[in-house]
């Protein structure tokens, strides 16, 4: 009988799904030659905001790791790169060293860090992030709440700076969406999942809880460290009450809720909703948040899987190639 | 094979398990019964290692694993269900049992869907193989529970309550297939409190109460043991 069963992984949507995804990625790569300086440094913002999204579902979502400290890496990231270039290191190879940095300052944290759980793990990033705010601001060459700029950037004249940190945020969201979609598909992404849905019944089917956690922890965390450094080099004034700010986490909450928590497509169409909506009323000052905040409100009560994750509950279609189906030959 | 000496656990003043000697040789069927609180999941969770010993040592094919936690343990070949089935919600049953057989297991991935195809099959799942673990009832998520502890390649399998909740016809069919999981090799063990079902697989009955064995042997014989009658029955039947 079990010859007449075999598992499926990629399916015709799927493939479309990844070829599609890959000629968007190519055609965006041309994107500084013709989208002008406006929709050049907004689409920038947005390859910022879908790595945020992507790297808090990745947590959340499929690694049960609710936190809401993520402004740390976020702010880490962006002052690795003030300290680097200070250093005398040029920009844009600060840049992308700052999420290795944090990397391994994430794993040197995780064993306290992953020790917590469920709300005491959320609460607890928070006190890191808050912790890590602080030190900072005694840095002297930040000068507290003064903050510094990224000097060196100058050196760049606007359209060039503004392709390049273009180009940077294009690379750094493709290759940490790559990273997520290849973990997950692993067979590491169903023990993530495990430990999610009950942690010890996946320590009684022998997954190593803690590795595993780790990785998941070390990966958002260079992430948010990618997209801290990013964002600085669109701002290029490092303040680090701006940078350190719990908004940061509530967005990617909020485009991970809205998109879909724990699908590979959610947090993306979030990120695009979240992009949207402040492009038309971000301007509208207080009812703009008032507006967010209703809004999260609405998904969480009435869309609990939001977007996409009630279109796959719905629909059953998966785009994207990281389940498992068991067909049967009748 | 699997062996505890001197096993304690203390969760604070309590003594949940008292110095137990226990052991199951390879191929055997053990049973465990014993009044609720007698320490029978207590003395499971401390083979399985979900409980770190308070005192004594737990051994596996001549090897300590008293510090060894409960994945590596299952790794090792110590698989084991529990009482109230925990399923991985919101992963598909494959998915379920594929974690299982990749993680315990140690499987390639090839090696490892045949080995989750084979233990749904076994245990009567491969049908509800695309559902999500969610929307499984009891039966099913007991089966999933058999099937995912299986996945592992286990040597031994501890079973805690597999029966408990099920109707008789329902249990009947979960010992049809641990009958077959013993002709494949395994050893079990068993805890249990519907006797006339674990009396259809085991060799020899363990009984305990309040944290100690007392008194242990062929079924019938373990039955019949005065102290066996006055921990059920009370004080003066016998």
């Amino acid at each position: 009988m079990t010859d007449a069963v075999w598992v499926r992984r990629w399916s015709s949507v799927s493939i479309i799904t990844i070829v599609g995804l890959a000629g968007i990625i190519a055609i965006l790569a041309f994107g500084p030659l013709f989208l002008g300086s406006y929709w050049t440094s907004r689409l920038t913002t947005l390859f910022i905001y879908i790595i945020l999204a992507v790297m808090w579902n990745a947590l959340a979502g499929y690694a049960g790791l609710v936190s809401v400290g993520q402004q740390a890496f976020f702010g880490l990231g962006a002052y690795v790169v003030i300290r680097l270039s200070d250093a005398g290191m040029p920009v844009y190879p600060a840049i992308a060293l700052a999420p290795v940095i944090i990397a391994v300052l994430a794993l040197v944290l995780s064993p306290l860090a992953l020790r917590l759980r469920g709300g005491e793990f959320a609460i607890g990033m928070w006190v890191f992030a808050e912790l890590a705010h602080l030190l900072v601001n005694l840095d002297s060459l930040i000068q507290g709440e003064t903050g510094r700029s990224l000097i060196a950037l100058s050196a760049f004249a606007p359209d060039v700076r503004r392709a390049n940190n273009y180009w940077f945020a294009l690379g750094a969201m493709t290759i940490f969406l790559a990273l997520v979609f290849v973990l997950l598909r692993s067979r590491m992404g169903a023990s993530v999942q495990a430990i999610r849905d009950n942690e010890e019944a996946a320590a009684s089917v022998g997954v190593r809880v803690m590795a595993t956690k780790r990785t998941i922890f070390v990966l958002a965390a260079a992430g948010c460290a990618a997209a801290g450094a990013l964002t600085l080099s669109t701002l290029i004034t490092f303040q680090p009450k701006t940078f350190f700010s719990v908004q940061w986490t509530a967005y990617m909450i909020f485009m991970t809720l809205v998109g879909g928590l724990g699908t590979f497509e959610g947090p993306i169409i979030g990120a695009i909703v979240f992009f949207i909506v402040e492009s038309l009323f971000g301007s509208s000052g207080v009812w703009y948040l008032i507006a967010l905040g209703a809004s999260a409100l609405v998904f969480s009560l009435w869309i609990p899987r939001g977007i996409w994750g009630t279109i796959t509950a719905r629909s059953g279609i998966q785009l994207m190639p990281i389940g498992y189906r068991l067909l049967f030959r009748k | 094979m699997l062996t505890a000496t001197g096993a304690t656990k203390r969760f604070g003043n309590f003594i949940a398990v008292d110095r137990v000697d226990f052991a199951v040789s390879r191929n055997e069927a053990v049973g465990i019964v014993g009044p609720n609180g007698a320490g029978k999941t207590t003395l499971l969770n401390l083979l399985a290692g979900t409980y770190p010993l308070s005192a004594g040592s737990v051994s596996l094919d001549g090897l300590d694993v008293s510090r060894t936690d409960a994945a590596a343990r299952c790794r090792m070949g110590i698989g084991r269900s529990h009482q109230v089935p925990r399923p991985f919600v919101d992963m598909t049953v494959f998915e379920n049992v594929f974690v299982a057989a990749s993680s315990g297991g140690s499987c390639t991935r090839a090696e490892g869907y045949k080995a989750s195809i084979a233990s749904l099959d076994l245990c009567g799942m491969l049908s509800n193989a695309n559902r999500t673990a969610a929307t499984l009832g009891l039966l099913d998520r007991k089966r999933l529970e058999l099937a995912r502890a299986l996945a592992t390649n286990p040597k031994v399998l501890l079973l805690d309550e597999i029966g408990a909740g099920l109707t008789d016809a329902e249990a009947s069919e979960l010992v049809t297939i641990i009958l077959q999981l013993r002709a494949t090799g395994i050893t079990i063990v068993w805890i249990e409190h519907i006797l006339h079902v674990l009396l259809q697989v085991i060799d020899r009955l363990v009984c305990m109460d309040s944290g100690v064995v007392i008194a242990q042997g062929k079924p019938e014989e373990a039955l019949a043991h005065p102290a066996v009658i006055e921990a059920y029955l009370g004080s003066g039947v016998a």
